[in-house]
């Protein structure tokens, strides 16, 4: 793979097709960037990173049609994701241990309106209407030091 | 706890079609004024349209007969279901009108919903009955097959049109990418649903689109091919797809006007307006003064409010709140016991400003109350809000007290770029 030179310091910019390689791109959220090798193939078509200051964001473009970023601390950790789509990505592989907020958010009635959670160990938010689904979450104390919520888009 | 009927709602299924307009034109549970040509009204010189042939009665109550759980701030109409080409009909009430989807979902008897007739099934080119899948923003779902019926709201019928039966135990077991691998919450029961079906008129004719026609990837979970016991993601011609009924009528077939009287402060236990058929087709469906808002292609506008505009925001009569923005952002406390919900100390006024593609901008004025405080006899209510990150969700709240014009887009409105949204 080709690595471009890194010309400017606070953003460098890669983008990479990981059709075949297993290369180690996403994980859970509060996970190890590093820790879902067997994860690889399940989930990605394309994967685009963008480094930041402080923080890389990993973007994948699933094989059934969504968008996921992960934020990923210079520690290697997922502190935040973010998903975007005509369909849901595989939430169970987004949130990871914290994939049962998410399906427990509404136990009575199908939601009818966006699903939040606002918690010092949990930032959820889920909402969108037919064809738009989007939503993210994020961990407020993994967030790595000066990066803000709403650096997760 | 549930507001007793009218004597003379009609709630049995299979009554014969004759029988369905004046169905539609009896009020059933509702308080709905004179039935007169003139009909009732809000404030701001409503007009809400009286029974005719491009109209049904659009209600605000509790849900279905058999719900235990109140429906709150749903809108319903009925309509009128039938073998394709036949007249085996039945009538199906509770319809969940929904501007944030598009096509007809019918909740099968076999778990509780009304549906009892036998649809024909769609398939595929290889004769593959189809399925589908429809997931919630919380990962739930609803399953079933895809059938056709002719389906007739007052004098308007869509011929052998593609429906989404879900609910249905006869057909295929879920697949896994459907209910992620048993998961996910199953939606296909009436009390989780909340109805006995929704019909989806929001601004599109297609539930997929081109996305499910061909391309690189199948989208999914949305459409299967059930050859056997299993089903597979699978591609579907637009024609074959699951579709805004109201596209497939002969005419008045370009969009819809939602028309719901205004509620008090304190809510109501039921309200009644209409669901008008077509815009500027008919002597009461035209535009006149209504401000205009062309929508994206996310079908979205923008909002507003204190100088931070708000590009992802939309309007959807199938959200049961207005949803907006944050706790600091709003100043109001999300409520303890329900997180969805807004709960200030006292009533809350605001303002925020509307626009679309176009230049029109339209400001609009709204009040929130403390969701645990509100009076749980009622179900209607204009003042029920709760938080959505980075955007205003214009639900149900929106819609009362003014009458709301959907186009479809790709259909023609006169004079006008569609879709739209206007009130």
């Amino acid at each position: 793979m080709n690595w471009i030179s890194r010309t400017r310091p606070f953003r460098l910019l890669l983008t990479l097709s990981l059709l075949a390689l297993a290369l180690p791109a996403a994980a859970s959220l509060g996970g190890d960037a590093t820790s879902v090798q067997s994860d690889a193939s399940q989930m990605k078509a394309q994967l685009r990173v963008t480094q930041k200051q402080s923080y890389a964001v990993h973007e994948i473009q699933t094989e059934s049609g969504a968008t996921v970023r992960e934020y990923v601390s210079p520690s290697g950790k997922v502190f935040g994701v973010s998903w975007q789509g005509p369909v849901l990505p595989d939430m169970r592989q987004v949130l990871g241990a914290y994939y049962s907020r998410l399906t427990n958010a509404s136990p009575n009635r199908r939601p009818q309106g966006p699903i939040t959670i606002n918690e010092p160990g949990l930032v959820l938010q889920s909402s969108g209407h037919m064809r738009v689904y989007t939503g993210k979450a994020y961990i407020p104390q993994m967030l790595p030091e000066g990066v803000r919520p709403d650096a997760i888009q | 706890m549930r507001s007793s009927k009218h004597p003379f709602c009609l709630r049995t299924a299979g009554l014969v079609a004759v029988l369905s307009l004046l169905a539609f034109a009896l009020a059933c549970g509702s308080n709905h004024g004179s039935l007169g040509s003139g009909g009732g009204g809000g404030n701001n010189n409503q007009v809400i349209a009286g029974p005719g042939p491009n109209v049904v009665t659009l209600t605000v109550d509790p849900g279905p007969a058999n719900l235990v759980n109140p429906y709150t701030n749903g809108s319903f109409v009925s309509a009128n279901i039938c073998l394709p080409g036949t007249n085996t009909c039945q009538t199906v009430d509770h319809l969940l009108v929904d501007t944030g989807s598009f096509g007809l979902r019918l909740m099968s008897n076999t778990n509780g919903g009304a549906l009892t007739l036998s649809l024909p099934q769609v398939k595929d080119s290889n004769n593959n009955p189809i399925g589908e899948c429809i997931q919630f923003i919380d990962n739930s779902f609803l399953w079933g097959p895809v059938v056709t019926a002719d389906v007739q709201l007052s004098n308007e019928i869509a011929h052998t049109l593609p429906v989404h039966v879900v609910g249905d135990t006869n057909f295929n077991t879920v697949p896994a990418s459907c209910s992620s691998n048993g998961t996910g919450i199953d939606r296909d029961t009436l009390e989780q649903l909340g109805a006995n079906g929704i019909l989806g008129v929001g601004g599109v004719q297609y539930d997929c689109g081109s996305a499910c026609v061909s391309g690189s990837t199948i989208p999914t979970p949305v459409y299967y091919s059930c050859p056997g016991s299993t089903c597979n993601s699978s591609f579907l011609p637009l024609t074959s797809q699951v579709q805004n009924p109201v596209a497939l009528f002969a005419t008045d077939n370009n969009g819809v006007i939602l028309e719901l009287p205004s509620v008090s402060a304190s809510g109501a236990p039921s309200i009644s307006g209409s669901l008008v058929f077509g815009i500027g087709t008919q002597s009461n469906n035209a535009l006149g003064s209504a401000s205009v808002l062309t929508l994206d292609n996310r079908l979205d506008l923008t909002t507003t409010y204190k100088g931070t505009p708000y590009p992802n925001s939309f309007v959807d009569s199938g959200s049961n709140g207005l949803f907006f923005l944050d706790s600091t952002t709003t100043g109001m406390p999300i409520c303890t016991q329900a997180t969805s919900f807004y709960c200030p100390s006292s009533t809350t006024n605001f303002s925020a400003t509307n626009n679309g593609q176009n230049a029109t901008t339209t400001t609009v004025n709204f009040s929130i109350a403390n969701a645990q405080s509100l009076n749980g006899n009622n179900v209607a209510f204009n003042d029920l809000g709760g938080p959505q990150s980075g955007a205003f969700d214009w639900g149900l709240p929106f819609f009362m007290g003014r009458n709301v014009f959907v186009s479809i887009a790709g259909k023609t409105v006169t004079s006008q770029t569609t879709p739209f949204v206007a009130y």
